[in-house]
């Protein structure tokens, strides 16, 4: 039998090597459908090595790809850690592309200095105001957050959809849906020639660093905290839950609306309805990996990154379905939760009958 | 106007709710028990796929349809332990476990598909369930083709809604559920277990979602297409809180729903060229959110639910 | 009470029992038999071990040495399956919690037959089982309504539940853990009565209990524990107030003593307040607190003490009604100003509403005052002056942790209470809002929080108390009102009421407490 103990708080090099074994772990349970595919497991790791750090382009693929999973991540992060379960990052992200769509096609004609701030602004608030709908509904009315920003997820993509079949699609795209380019003043610039990496990564390493800060060292962080450890006791302790509950839905969608500019103004140039393969449901992987912890959501994201773009090349070397990288994403998810056990308790296996009380 | 009135009266629109209908009636009947017995399982969305999934390919490979019907109950049950595992005796958050096996179910079933059909271009088909014709009763005027011209798994779903209601109130077990979900200690100080009680009903519910998938595929279709579920199982957590986690409301709820869904395909046909077909289809997520918002404020939500329960703890 | 039954068989033995709970030895070497027909109390302080040794006893928890004896009809005592509540149930042992543990969704009857059927039954068979209970409330006077839900029963018809479900399932040994504590006086007797009477018949009880009083007058024999060890075992008979006191605590108990206080002008009203709804619902409470006294709620737990400290504190804004602190209009205010007009609140679950367990004892001292100056600047927080002052406060309040950085979860129930006394109290507020402060602590820590109320009484604050220990409220209160369904009594100088007035008035018998 097993018997849980609670341990003290857990050390930070002990949540690292919490989230070293989930991610190896999931590592090892995928050589399980390797196998069944036919796979060789060692080929199959050397090849998903090699395209994720086999060359240089291979290296920046794999940040360009990290890159809306660290705002997407952060998003999860920080609304997690007030326990407001916002699973609507997908959504938030499309609304964040949309509005960056909106104003950077030209509606506004200004130098870049001017033009990209402003991009990022507009896909931050659409974001942040799309999740404040479920936060209010929260709030004010108890309804579940889970629901309605999964839900959300579905409206939004469909309302994409319409915009790109309607009014946001490009005369000369040639009846595609996809809207029209980003003007190369709203187009965040890339960090290296010839390849795809923009600045977007640097925006999101930023946004990682001020979640950090924000958490660690300001009023508003120290109260976020104390809600999502104990709503009850923050609310006795005269700390305003509601507003607090606001500002972090607002700042998760944000996040989010950011990840969505940095696709389009950064990577892809223009909108299309297959912008995202999941990055809002990967950014909720990536966040518990990195045990909610901001800066190791940068990490987490690497990671999650490294096997997308590793899978999609080894993928292309053995024709073995790309599938593959969503299963060990998922894994790493449940694998995670599990040895988040290890954190808050000592577990003891123990064969003798006195071991029948699981207990806190 | 005489349009609509004519949409409402005719037999076909009705056996279309019906139909519409019976995904979501599995999938709230399954969701409900699981949060009876105090366990969210957002796991619903891929167990869906993996039932649907599971059951065609089952099916495809000559289980026979009813084979296949075990198969998908059967690949629903087992994410569902693992998904009971976790947030049961492990007291994992039901949130991100439920999160968890939804991608990981997903995921699976995408890649045991995509695995066992590496190429093809169009989704190979089986023999699906065909609409029982029951002599007599299907002739009945109106209630006739409404009713008695849908396909087993229907009436599956209808005979599983009746036998959870006489479970849950006339029952030993439907009892001991509904208290765990209230308060386990008074399961566990009767001497009953509350994780076998907990871990066996969401195992049992998880099966009974996956038949919502399987009768997308076995059914509804007759093949298995990527991204068929679409936000099925969510809508059904929905419509678990609008049905106070009753199984008659759920019934009436899931029908309401069909009711709906099948009227605004109709209304799409007449009024298409004016409205983007896109507005018809947010349709159904966001009657899911109104119903939420309208239940939210006497929504009584069973006690214990998403509260692990620890031994010898109070 | 009778002396104690001679020669009688006995039915349960409890030898040697250890447990710990990592460094903590909750139970040590405990012994203990008991006989047929008698009523044995388990004395003890909060933490002494009672508990823990009848969860072992009921299988929620294992001992670490040690076994548990009980004998079936016919035969001698065998061995009991420990860690199974299944096994001390088929053995004939009914435990009756402190927390009832019955479904509030299920009717009485469903909660007392729930686990005796087979599960794989397809029906529930609810006439012979109803039949049955009916003979056994007729020949026990345990009168419940079978069909009503239990979310619709007061606490005293939710502990006859309770020891119904004991007696379907043919009960030989009954075990209660702090009966009382939901109870008022004259219920408390009723229950004696009764018990007495289950006695009589054969039924073996252990009660547990931390008050003398009703232990002297109900039980046939006294085991007390201290510290997790068995420090007597004696007839009842042979003991006196005094004696069990010193051996419940270990020394002579110095019980806090009020002096009169000086009630100055009035500083917290409210005026026909009303607010929530259902069973916690406040009916037109009329309320005046003056500086420099303390002002005593006394009623049974469900009455709407909850909702007025939710009123007062600034978590529930009333339906209709004022509220005025100082003078000043507070209807509708929130908790943040209610804190900051002067309300210190002390609330009732503390592990849940005091602290945020994640939380250093640093941030937890500095919660409540997380906006001020002194601890923030520009919205960025002032880490090295929440620390000083945790310091000061550990000192000054004797918070026992391992540091201010150290998780607040970590800490005794005791020191948990601190932590919110040192920041509620250290701000020096005008209205102090103290609910079931003591509840759980143990004698030493009960006697601080007694000090610290009576020392801002003195310094002029009002001080509210509501509180389900009457020997509290009487031992601190100036005044006493009694809340019953919701309604607020007037209130009264202790010294003009008795324990026998305040009971009539909290099962509501006054015509004064409407």
């Amino acid at each position: 039998m097993i018997r849980f103990e609670p341990r003290p708080p857990a050390s930070v090099s002990r949540m690292l090597g919490v989230s070293l074994a989930a991610a190896l772990a999931a590592l090892v349970l995928a050589a399980i459908p390797m196998l069944f595919a036919g796979l060789s497991v060692f080929e199959a790791y050397g090849l998903m090595v090699k395209g994720a750090f086999g060359s240089l382009f291979a290296f920046t693929e794999m940040l360009t790809r990290a890159t809306p999973l660290i705002l997407t991540g952060l998003a999860a992060a920080v609304a997690f850690r007030a326990k407001l379960w916002n699973i609507g990052a997908e959504g938030q992200l499309y609304v964040g592309a949309l509005a960056a769509v909106a104003v950077g096609t030209g509606a506004i004609a200004a130098p870049a200095f001017v033009l990209i701030p402003l991009v990022v602004i507009a896909g931050a608030l659409a974001g942040g105001l799309l999740m404040l709908g479920p936060t209010l509904l929260k709030t004010r009315l108890g309804v579940d957050e889970v629901v309605t920003t999964l839900l959300l997820n579905f409206i939004v993509l469909l309302f994409v959809q319409m915009m790109l079949e309607g009014p946001m699609q490009d005369p000369m795209g040639m009846g595609w849906p996809q809207s029209e380019p980003i003007v190369d003043e709203a187009a965040l610039p890339k960090l290296l020639d010839r390849m795809r990496i923009h600045w977007g990564l640097v925006l999101a390493l930023a946004a990682s660093l001020g979640v950090y800060f924000l958490l660690k060292r300001t009023v508003w962080g120290f109260e976020i905290r104390a809600v999502g450890e104990n709503a009850a006791a923050a609310r006795h302790a005269g700390i305003p839950v509601t507003a607090t509950f606001m500002r972090v839905g607002l700042l998760s969608g944000a996040l989010a609306g950011i990840a969505g500019v940095g696709e389009v103004a950064g990577l892809k140039g223009y909108l299309t309805a297959d912008l995202s393969p999941g990055f809002g449901y990967s950014g909720i992987v990536v966040a518990m990996l990195a045990g909610l912890s901001p800066i190791g959501v940068v990490f987490a994201a690497l990671f999650i990154a490294s096997i997308f773009v590793g899978a999609d090349s080894m993928s292309r070397a053995t024709g073995v379905s790309n599938y593959l990288a969503d299963l060990i994403v998922a894994m790493a998810l449940l694998c995670v939760l599990v040895s988040g056990l290890f954190l808050r308790f000592k577990v003891k296996f123990i064969t003798a009958p006195s071991a029948r009380e699981a207990g806190q | 106007m005489i349009e609509i009135i004519e949409i409402l009266l005719s037999a076909n629109f009705w056996a279309a709710a019906l139909r519409i209908a019976t995904p979501l009636i599995f999938g709230v009947i399954g969701a409900l028990i699981c949060e009876r017995a105090g366990v969210l399982n957002l796991g619903i969305e891929g167990i869906f796929t993996a039932g649907a999934m599971a059951g065609w390919m089952a099916v495809w490979l000559g289980a026979g349809l009813w084979g296949g019907v075990l198969v998908a109950a059967g690949a629903g049950a087992l994410f569902g332990l693992i998904h009971a595992i976790l947030t049961v005796p492990l007291g994992l958050s039901q949130h991100v476990s439920g999160i968890g096996v939804t991608l990981f179910a997903t995921s699976l079933s995408y890649f045991i598909y995509r695995t066992a059909l590496p190429d093809v271009s169009s989704p190979p088909r089986i023999d699906a369930f065909q609409p029982l014709d029951i002599p007599v009763l299907s002739e009945l005027p109106f209630i006739g083709p409404a009713l008695f011209q849908q396909t087993p798994l229907t009436f599956l779903a209808l005979f599983l809604v009746l036998a959870t209601a006489y479970v849950l109130y006339r029952t030993p077990l439907g009892l001991a559920i509904q208290a765990v979900g209230d308060n386990p200690a008074a399961v566990e100080s009767q001497g009953l277990s509350v994780y076998a009680i907990r871990m066996g009903t969401v195992v049992a519910g998880s099966a009974i979602m996956a038949l919502g998938g399987a009768f997308l595929t076995m059914s509804a279709f007759d093949a298995f297409f990527f991204g068929m579920v679409n936000g099925r199982g969510w809508i059904c957590i929905a419509l678990t809180v609008f049905a106070s986690w009753r199984p008659g409301k759920a019934l009436v709820g899931a029908l309401l729903f069909g009711a709906f869904d099948a009227f605004q395909v109709r209304l799409q046909t007449e009024v298409g060229s004016f409205i983007p077909g896109q507005v018809f289809l947010m349709m159904p997520y966001i009657l899911s959110i109104a119903a939420l918002i309208v239940v939210a404020r006497r929504a009584d939500y069973p006690r214990a639910l998403l509260v692990p329960y620890f031994r010898g703890q109070r | 009470m009778t002396d104690p039954i001679q020669a009688a068989e006995t039915v349960l033995r409890l030898d040697g029992i250890t447990k710990r709970f990592g460094d903590l030895t909750a139970n040590c070497d405990v012994s203990l038999d008991l006989a047929r027909g008698e009523i044995l109390a388990l004395l003890g302080e909060n933490g002494a071990g009672k508990t823990t040794l009848m969860n072992i006893l009921f299988g929620h928890y294992v001992a670490d040495e040690g076994q548990v004896y009980i004998a079936s009809p016919g035969t001698g005592l065998s061995e009991l399956e420990a860690g199974s509540p299944h096994a001390a149930l088929e053995a004939g042992i009914g435990m009756v919690h402190q927390h009832f543990t019955l479904a509030e969704n299920l009717s009485a009857l469903d909660n007392i037959v729930l686990g005796t059927e087979n599960l794989s039954a397809l029906t529930s068979a609810r006439k012979p089982a109803r039949q049955k209970l009916e003979d056994l409330i007729a020949r026990s006077g345990l009168s419940v309504p079978l069909d009503a839900r239990i979310s619709q029963l007061s606490v005293g018809e939710k502990q006859r539940v309770e020891i119904l479900k004991a007696l379907y399932r043919d009960a030989r040994v009954l075990v209660l853990d702090e009966p009382t504590a939901v109870l008022t006086p004259q219920e408390s007797d009723t229950l004696f009565a009764t018990l007495k009477k289950l006695a009589d018949d054969g039924l073996a009880i252990i009660f547990i209990s931390h008050k003398l009083a009703e232990v002297i007058a109900s039980s046939h024999r006294v085991a007390v524990l201290r510290g997790g060890r068995k420090v007597a075992d004696l007839p009842t008979a042979d003991c006196d107030l005094r004696k069990l006191a010193e051996l419940m605590v270990g020394h002579e108990i110095v019980e806090t003593v009020r002096s009169k206080g000086s009630p100055g002008a009035p500083l917290l009203a409210l005026n026909a307040v009303s607010a929530g709804e259902g069973r916690d619902a406040l009916h037109e409470v009329d309320l005046t607190l003056n500086s420099g006294e303390i002002l005593g709620i006394a009623g049974v737990s469900g009455n709407g003490q909850t909702m007025l400290a939710r009123v007062i504190s600034g978590l529930q804004v009333p339906a209709s009604g004022t509220m005025t602190l100082a003078g000043n209009d507070e209807t509708g205010a929130n908790a943040r100003k209610m804190i900051d007009e002067g309300l210190a609140r002390i609330p009732e679950d503390r592990h849940h509403d005091g602290i945020v367990g994640a939380m250093s004892v640093s941030e937890n001292l500095a919660i409540e005052s997380i906006r001020k100056p002194q601890n923030q600047r520009f919205g960025l927080l002032r880490f090295s002056a929440m620390r000083e002052t945790a310091r000061r406060l550990i000192e000054t309040y004797d918070i026992r942790c391992q540091g201010e950085d150290s998780p607040a979860r970590l800490l005794s129930g005791g020191n948990i209470q601190k932590i919110v006394l040192a920041r509620t109290l250290d701000p020096e507020p005008q209205v102090v809002l103290a609910a079931q402060p003591s509840r759980g602590l143990d004698v030493g820590a009960t006697s601080d929080v007694h000090k610290r109320l009576l020392a801002a009484r003195d310094r002029g604050a009002g001080v509210i108390l509501i509180s389900e220990d009457l020997d509290e409220l009487m031992r601190l209160s100036d005044r006493i009102a009694v809340i019953h369904r919701g309604r607020l009594s007037a209130a009264d100088p202790t010294e003009a009421l008795d324990r026998g007035t305040l009971g009539l008035r909290m099962a509501g018998q006054s015509g004064e407490a409407a």
